[in-house]
């Protein structure tokens, strides 16, 4: 099979999903078994197209011209392989959590939601592997759009304020930051192809770089660097499979990514680190990554804080960007890995104990951990790995991004990121602690959901073991990054 | 007998329809009028091909009314700055008298249909000969005509809403100061060099080098006439009750064409004769019209955001996009005049598919069309309001629609002027077009009240259809609009004169 051939089949398959899950509207089963089908045939796909990237075959497809020296063009990059990886396997997983979580909830419009989750993953599958900005600028309006729907899901007023609010500011954001600053590039260099190293060094005027970075930081709404993070929080109010899938691995990976691929393969390391134009933007990380362990602190709704705790997890991410170190991005891009994994599996524990026990808030989870075993185990698995415990895959990521800040000299940096770590803790074991000491004397009705349960076991012990194969990710981590 | 015919296409072009509009203006035929006007239309187009082969063979065309000689006789100029515009206006005019037929209808007393055809012609007419026309008196004349006869269209709204009897006493009334201030204008001008041809005058305008006080002030009257007449921001006001009270497919042929045409000859006028002032020239663009360009940019959009009424919204909508195109005229370059026409076609193809659809609606729900009435027409009228996404991405400019590669090309133009300004305040437009687009979107979509979906009308939908999908070619394949725009920016900015 060419190559080129593969990546249509991966980018196309979810459409197909959603096409089918229409078609097959009124048989529940059928309907909601495209999106496992279709999680499976694009995890082969693009586990197959991992491996090429590891064997340096090339991925590349190109459509049609757009205007001068931009084509639409899709080109596997070794981060994008990564991304699309997570996203197909995840997705998986996550069709099956959505069958139980959709109907032990009770949600209507089932169908419409099957369709746009699946075309959010179309989006998010294009952007992984776009050839150049503007392609990927494309996906990520349209994931955008298609999440849209996702997010408004249950129609009442609070979910349409949400709605809007994530509409405004990811669609805002973009449209004021991402596009100009991607007119701004094209414009001063005639290209806006991924190339190993970047495509702004010796072309623009390094004394700009600081307010392009900032552009596009900025532009870049989904990676929910402070101030520009309340669209997050505020999709909270959508159906847990979307929060777990999009909000915690999807949409904001796309940010995540979207940031350091544009620092990676378009402004270059190198140039960052000769003109440090992003050091701020380490602070500005910093920042984010404090206020919001801090804010998590104070939310007692679970998904509030597993959002909050998301807005500081990304900030790791650009964090490592902006320090440009190879050591820092190979933490950087080893964190979309291990923060997906991690978060995912704490969002399906969340909705478990929704869908199971109907409770929201960490208060109520008195005595809950001997009633629901499997999920709180899952759930401490999760977030072991988010702290950075070893033997878990978190721990990896973290430990190159402190190496890349002291590799800058960045000590204060390596500090706060250890302070983190102890915030982490607290917050993301504080459930557990809750579930396990002490009792309550309310009786909890248990409902039956099994495929919400098995899902996030599957996921925790895969941060187990992926510690220990963590070589097979950073052999494509690091084949890229080369400074 | 063909070839005779094709001999004077410059001339047929215009007088074709205006001479049609009289024999159909007292048929009481419900149906022939707009066979006809479709069939002239089809001519019509078939002559505007016949030019652009000549075009792209000779490179002019200077057609002499009577033979009389310029500067005396009356001339006609086809180059390559109008060839474009013409070819649009032509394509667009019959695919709107198409889609007309149907809103006619409905919207009208069936008894008018032929004298609502015969405007309808008369109106393509003259604003036809705004795009070709050599003569700066002659072009008051169609002015007026297209004003007269867009008029009377608008007041056929009657029917449906009362209102739009004021908005049509509105348009007269501004619209004849305008055409007054224009008439002044010429008048001076006249006084001064004794000519009315555009050629002419640039030479005869030559001698005052210095430039004279009078001459100035006719210019001045000039200009601002014509601001009037093509709704630039703070002399818009006739525009919107206009656009939003006329019967739909009114709305439609004015939003697409008529400020287009002329923006158009404003252009011309600025760049191929007051161009031999240019200290003159560069004091109007940089305080006058790039000002008010921005201002009409950001609180025609802002207004918009707050309309409730959609064909309201579309109208405040278009001030601020006539507001993108000025802003782009008024850069003095190659770059900026470039942008400036790719933007005039690429406007004048989403708004008037906008308005087709809004249109529709209308006549659909027997109302007029506000955002609450819009709840569930997603699921409800599938293929239009699929249309009508299109468009509204188009608006915002995102990629992959034509209003993309206008906002592409405005940056660009505004980049190498080093307008950082401006950059900023289109962008930050663009993203607050999103909001008024999407509580449209919001509410087509995402309401809680769902409808089964029903039939649509073909004759209706088909040249909607077309509209949308050009617009997404044009974003794919963007190399026409952006050839014609620049053959419009070569010859204007090289002084091209003859």
């Amino acid at each position: 099979m060419s190559n080129s051939f593969l990546i249509i089949l991966g980018i196309i398959t979810p459409l197909f999903a959603a096409l089918f899950s229409y078609v097959c509207r009124y048989n529940n089963n059928l309907r909601d078994s495209f999106g496992i089908i279709g999680g499976l045939f694009t995890f082969l796909v693009s586990l197959k197209i991992f491996h090429g990237i590891q064997n340096n075959e090339i991925f590349q497809i190109t459509f049609f011209t757009l205007f001068d020296g931009v084509d639409f063009t899709f080109k596997v990059t070794a981060l994008g392989s990564i991304f699309s990886l997570v996203a197909s396997s995840l997705w998986i997983l996550a069709s099956i959590y959505t069958i139980g979580y959709m109907r032990g909830a009770g949600e209507k419009n089932q169908t419409r939601f099957v369709i746009f989750y699946s075309i959010a993953i179309h989006a998010a599958l294009a952007i992984a592997w776009s050839g150049n900005l503007l392609v990927l600028f494309i996906f990520y309006e349209i994931l955008t759009f298609s999440t849209f729907p996702l997010v408004g899901h249950k129609q009442n007023a609070e979910s349409q304020s949400a709605g809007r609010l994530y509409l405004s500011i990811l669609v805002g954001t973009s449209l004021i930051f991402f596009l100009p600053a991607i007119f701004w590039i094209w414009l001063e260099t005639g290209t806006l192809d991924f190339q190993d190293g970047g495509i702004l060094i010796n072309r623009f005027p390094a004394e700009y770089l600081s307010l392009l970075i900032a552009m596009l930081v900025f532009g870049i709404g989904k990676a929910a660097i402070m101030p520009i993070h309340r669209w997050l929080p505020a999709a909270m109010v959508a159906p847990t499979p979307v929060s777990a899938l999009l909000h915690a691995v999807a949409v904001v990976k796309a940010g995540v990514f979207s940031f350091l691929v544009v620092i990676v393969y378009i402004v270059g390391p190198e140039f960052l680190l000769q003109t440090k134009s992003s050091d701020w933007l380490v602070w500005l990380a910093c920042f984010t990554i404090m206020a919001s362990s801090i804010i998590a602190i104070t939310k007692d709704d679970l998904k509030a804080r597993l959002a909050y705790s998301t807005i500081s997890q990304l900030s790791y991410i650009i964090l490592g960007a902006a320090l440009a170190s190879s050591l820092a991005l190979k933490g950087a891009s080893f964190h979309i890995i291990t923060h997906a994994l991690g978060k995912i599996t704490l969002f399906f524990c969340a909705g478990a104990i929704y869908v199971t026990a109907h409770i929201k808030k960490v208060s109520e989870l008195k005595g809950m951990g001997f009633k629901l075993p499997l999920i709180f185990f899952a759930y401490t698995l999760g977030a072991l790995s988010i702290i950075g415990v070893p033997p878990f895959i978190g721990s990896w990521s973290k430990f190159y991004l402190i190496m890349g800040s002291i590799e800058r000299e960045f000590i204060v940096v390596a500090i706060i990121l250890g302070i983190s770590s102890l915030l982490n803790i607290y917050y993301l074991l504080q459930p557990v602690v809750i579930g396990f000491t002490q009792t309550s004397r309310r009786e909890v009705k248990l409902a039956k959901a099994p495929l919400t349960v098995w899902p996030p076991v599957i996921t925790g012990l895969s941060c187990l073991i992926f510690f220990f194969y963590a070589n097979y990710f950073l052999n494509n981590v690091s084949g890229v990054i080369v400074i | 007998m063909f070839n005779l015919f094709l001999d004077d296409a410059a001339a047929l072009v215009v007088v074709l329809p205006l001479l049609i509009s009289a024999i159909i203006a007292f048929m009481p035929s419900k149906i022939w009028p707009w066979i006809i006007s479709l069939v002239t239309l089809v001519l019509h187009l078939v002559l505007s091909l016949n030019l652009l082969k000549e075009i792209s063979i000779s490179g002019l065309i200077i057609y002499e009314f009577g033979n009389w000689e310029p500067p005396w006789g009356i001339s006609f100029k086809i180059d390559g700055v109008n060839i474009g515009l013409q070819l649009l206006f032509s394509i667009f005019a019959l695919i709107s008298t198409f889609y007309s037929r149907k809103i006619f209808l409905s919207e009208i007393d069936s008894r008018d249909s032929g004298k609502a055809y015969s405007l309808w012609l008369l109106a393509i007419g003259s604003l036809n000969g705004i795009i070709l026309t050599n003569d700066i008196f002659n072009l008051f004349v169609f002015l007026e005509i297209s004003a007269l006869a867009s008029i009377s269209l608008i007041a056929l709204g009657a029917g449906q809403n009362r209102k739009a009897l004021l908005a049509a006493f509105n348009y007269l009334i501004i619209g004849a100061i305008g055409a007054t201030f224009y008439v002044i204008g010429v008048g001076f001008a006249y006084a001064m060099t004794g000519t009315l041809n555009m050629n002419d005058l640039v030479i005869q305008l030559a001698q005052y080098s210095n430039g004279q006080l009078a001459i100035f002030a006719g210019m001045s009257f000039m200009l601002i006439g014509l601001m009037v007449k093509a709704a630039i921001f703070p002399v818009h006001i006739w525009l919107p009750p206009a656009y939003s009270y006329a019967p739909s497919a009114v709305s439609t042929l004015l939003a697409a064409l008529a400020t287009k045409t002329i923006l158009y000859f404003f252009v011309r006028l600025l760049y191929e004769v007051f161009i031999i002032y240019p200290s003159y020239l560069s004091l109007f663009l940089d305080f006058v019209l790039y000002p008010l360009s921005l201002l009409a940019i950001f609180i025609g959009t802002l207004i918009a955001i707050y309309q409730d009424d959609i064909k309201k919204l579309l109208a405040f909508s278009s001030i601020a996009q006539i507001g993108y195109i000025t802003l782009a005229l008024s850069l003095k370059d190659h770059s900026g005049i470039t942008s400036g026409f790719i933007h005039i076609f690429n406007h004048a193809l989403i708004k008037g598919g906008l308005f087709m659809t809004v249109g529709y609606f209308a006549i659909l729900q027997k109302d007029r069309v506000t955002l609450s009435s819009l709840k569930g027409f997603g699921y409800k009228y599938p293929i239009t309001s699929f249309a009508l996404l299109i468009c509204g991405l188009s608006l915002i400019g995102l990629p992959l629609t034509n209003g993309f590669i206008s906002k592409l090309y405005l940056f660009q133009a505004l980049y190498t002027n080093q307008m950082y300004f401006s950059i900023a305040l289109v962008a930050v437009s663009s993203a607050l077009a999103v909001a008024y687009f999407w509580k449209i979107v919001e509410q087509m979509w995402f309401s809680e009240i769902k409808f089964k979906s029903e039939k649509e009308d073909a004759y209706i939908y088909l040249p909607i259809l077309i509209i949308t999908v050009s617009i997404i070619v044009f974003g794919i394949y963007s190399s026409p609009i952006i050839e014609f725009s620049n053959l419009s920016a070569d010859y204007l900015i090289s002084g091209y004169q003859n």
